[in-house]
């Protein structure tokens, strides 16, 4: 049992950590007002220099890299604070779907400038009507010709103002069981009736958008899957998505909860020398260092050419509240401090604070995930379902 | 990266799975709780004839020469199974303490514990807290012989052999000596606790042989380092325990009906087991992290030992009390094998001190490496 690299996996990382040292920018993450440009030009310098989506075909701009080479790779990129989070969807989520389904000449077409980031994609899936219950979506498609014409509205679209694609999935039969009657495409944003419109969430910021579906005409050869199938394909999505979105609690890790504790003063005395206060902080120590060394297990499989376990469902569902957890710690520390916004370098916890319940939510929030552990993972029954085996027309909503 | 255990040592544990199904099923956990015997001797000895007690002994005292990762899958292994023997004793502890003796206490008792030809146990304890050194005052050692009393030694009444942590009666240093149970002076008194399957006893001592295990003083006679190594190996006691709760608490909830249908279908349930599942897989990682410092002696041991612990007792506490709750009043009888395990989660949470001693202790690491 060890930490250490094989002999090619250690010539691989140094390899990693000479490009990077000389040519990853210095930056603050995903929080700038340029990050959309640096976030390009970071995708483009990896791309030119065969570091962009490495486990990708060579010929769609990757490198026939392992998944542990990636990994490797990724982990040497996370100890820079780059943004990635404009491709998280198109890379993550949009390739794996687009690799799967779509033609030869498509892939030859778009793969490629997902891997050089020159074109963003964004994940058109939510609906006011359909959130963890995905597939009770409503947004209508409908064949005419050579194309299939759409309407209807999507919510929660994070980039979709900055994308250039987008994935869709639509209701193209609603007579049929919700998941029957569903039909997948890929899109261009600048499609004539596609409107976006951003919102603006808890943060102040608008990451997130809703985006308006107008007799929008999309051809046929950009449905991905058969008609009808959309769920099937959008599962390949989702399988991904958790893989993309992973772990990480960002700045609101237990180093933050320890500097800080270190640093406020609690009557009279540095706050981490209360036991309290330390009880609390090796919490999160063993929180951090188990999901870091969980990762480190499902390594090691992928190391072994074998298949890693399910214990990585448990990474977001973790990291999420515990980055929230630490935020709000980290106020209670600082008092009226903590919660003034004025200040530019103690503000960070409040602005964590309000950005942490999205984490909770997005991607499956905490709920579904616990009910993907249940029934995936300890085999679990379903939840009782009483939309099953109905039309979808006649399924009971929330509206009045 | 290579963070799991081997084929082989895989191989060792279905070996060990296989003999304690048959030979150590919960009813013998069972026979020791309702009955009168001290531990179950009967698997005592078929353990010792498979040479577990030799796993990670050196060859030139009898050992296999083993390293500690394989005594890390024998002890998740045994937590699971609950089995009333004195392997963490008389291995994890006593082996181990004199396994680290540089003076003749190791050749003396080293070759017989490893063969299992006496059983070990170490008395720390004297007062409520933690087993510090500043809560070791009680027990002195004279021209080489011990007087005092130690209290709650697991095993203390089957051992033949303790590893005492006493003060040298001239220079007040704290240090680690071996002593033979059978001489004149030792007193045994049994305690009961809340887990009656394994034995506990006060024992005193008057004007008994005691044998230094170190030759030097320093460092509370290794008594950090003992525990350290030994949090490693009671955690995955306890997460094998913890793992043995969910599997049951899961398999109830699919056969028991409520409503028209299994509790397994209910959400409240559901996630409770969810959670049970990621507070093991928490623990298992960092009982890797603590197994990898154990093996490999790295520095970071008493950060790894704590992080370890304090995991593995959390998913213990967890889970125990949730499969209880998921029992309904069948787990709260008797009867049921439920409250075996929640008795065995808190005594093993506390043996070595509790919670919140370790989690005083990783943070103090973490201190101390960043001061650095
Ligand atoms: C920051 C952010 C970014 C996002 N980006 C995108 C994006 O790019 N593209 C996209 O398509 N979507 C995106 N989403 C949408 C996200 O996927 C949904 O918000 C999420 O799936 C939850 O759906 P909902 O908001 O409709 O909440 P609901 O599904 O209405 O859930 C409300 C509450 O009910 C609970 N709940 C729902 N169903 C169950 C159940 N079966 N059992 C128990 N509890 C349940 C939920 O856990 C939650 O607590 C984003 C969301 C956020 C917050």
């Amino acid at each position: 049992m060890d930490f250490d690299d094989t002999l090619e996996e250690a010539s691989f990382r140094a390899q990693a950590r000479t490009w990077l040292t000389e040519n990853a920018p210095d930056h603050e993450g995903d929080h700038t007002d340029d990050f959309l440009d640096v976030a390009k030009a970071w995708q483009k310098a990896k791309y030119d220099a065969g570091w962009a989506c490495l486990s990708w075909p060579k010929e769609w701009g990757g490198r026939d890299a392992t998944p542990v080479e990636a990994k490797i790779f990724a982990d040497e990129e996370a100890r820079y604070k780059l943004p990635v989070g404009p491709f998280l969807i198109g890379q993550g989520m949009a390739a794996p779907t687009m690799m799967a389904y779509a033609s030869e000449e498509q892939k030859a077409r778009y793969l490629p400038k997902l891997a050089s980031g020159e074109e963003v994609w964004c994940q058109l899936f939510s609906e006011p009507a359909g959130g963890s219950d995905l597939a009770a979506l409503r947004t209508r498609s409908v064949r005419d010709g050579d194309d299939w014409v759409v309407n209807g509205q999507k919510i929660w679209t994070s980039g979709a103002h900055y994308s250039d694609l987008g994935i869709l999935v639509t209701r193209s039969d609603p007579s049929l069981p919700k998941h029957m009657g569903l039909t997948y495409f890929f899109l261009d944003m600048r499609s004539a009736g596609v409107e976006v419109k951003p919102i603006k969430q808890i943060s102040g910021q608008s990451n997130f958008n809703e985006v308006y579906f107008t007799d929008v005409r999309i051809p046929d050869n950009q449905r991905l899957g058969a008609v009808g199938d959309g769920w099937r394909v959008a599962l390949t999505t989702l399988m991904n998505e958790r893989a993309a979105i992973g772990g990480g609690g960002g700045t609101m890790n237990f180093q933050t909860a320890f500097d800080l504790a270190g640093e406020v003063d609690l009557d009279g005395q540095p706050a981490i020398t209360d036991r309290g206060v330390r009880g609390q902080l090796a919490d999160w120590y063993c929180k951090e260092k188990g999901l870091e060394f969980t990762g480190a297990r499902s390594q090691s499989a992928l190391s072994r050419g074998e298949t890693p376990g399910p214990e990585n469902s448990i990474g977001k569902l973790v990291a999420a509240k515990q980055a929230q957890d630490i935020a709000s710690f980290c106020i209670e520390l600082l008092g009226m401090t903590g919660v003034s916004m004025d200040h530019e370098e103690l503000s960070a916890y409040a602005e964590a604070y309000l950005g942490a319940p999205g984490s909770r939510i997005a991607g499956g929030s905490d709920e579904i995930m616990l009910n993907i552990i249940a029934e995936r993972v300890l085999g679990l029954p379903q939840d009782i379902r009483v939309d099953k085996g109905v039309p979808f027309n006649e399924v009971p909503t929330g509206a009045k | 990266m290579n963070f799991e255990f081997s084929a082989e040592q895989n191989l060792l544990r279905e070996q060990a799975v296989g003999f304690l199904s048959d030979r150590a099923p919960l009813s013998v956990a069972r026979r020791v709780l309702d009955g009168d015997e001290t531990h179950a001797s009967d698997v005592w000895q078929e353990i010792v004839n498979l040479g577990w007690t030799a796993t990670a002994v050196p060859e030139s005292h009898g050992g296999f020469g083993f390293g500690h990762l394989e005594l890390c899958v024998l002890a998740e292994e045994l937590g699971r199974s609950l089995a009333p023997v004195p392997f963490s004793s008389s291995v994890y502890l006593a082996t181990e303490a004199v396994a680290g003796a540089d003076s003749l206490v190791r050749d003396d008792w080293l070759p017989r514990l490893a063969v299992g030809e006496v059983i070990g146990c170490v008395a720390l304890y004297e007062v409520t807290g933690a087993p510090k050194p500043d809560r070791m005052k009680g027990c002195t050692v004279t021209d080489g012989r011990l007087s005092g009393r130690k209290r709650w030694i697991t095993d203390g009444d089957i051992a033949d052999m303790a590893v005492v942590a006493a003060r040298d009666a001239v220079t007040g240093d704290l240090g680690l000596y071996a002593v033979d149970l059978g001489s004149d002076g030792v007193g045994r008194f049994t305690v009961e606790t809340i887990d009656p399957t394994r034995n506990h006893a006060d024992l005193s001592f008057d004007n008994v042989p005691a044998s230094p295990l170190m030759t030097s003083t320093g460092e509370a006679g290794g008594l950090r380092r003992l525990l350290d190594r030994a949090a490693v190996l009671f955690a995955f006691e306890q997460l094998g325990g913890a793992e043995a709760s969910l599997n049951m608490a899961r398999d109830y909830a699919l056969g028991r009906y409520a409503f028209g249908r299994p509790i397994a279908g209910y959400q409240a349930i559901k996630h409770k087991l969810a959670r049970m599942y990621v507070a093991i897989q928490l623990a298992r990682s960092n009982c890797y992290y603590g197994a990898w410092a154990l093996a490999t002696d790295a520095p970071e041991l008493p950060l790894a030992a704590a992080t370890a612990r304090v995991s593995a007792s959390q998913a213990y506490r967890e889970c125990t009390e949730e499969n209880i709750q998921i029992h309904g009043g069948m787990g709260f009888t008797w009867e049921f094998d439920c409250h075996l395990f929640y008795r065995r989660a808190k005594l093993l949470s506390v043996n070595l001190g509790g919670e919140y001693d370790w989690k005083h202790q990783l943070i103090s690491c973490i201190e101390a490496d960043q001061a650095a």
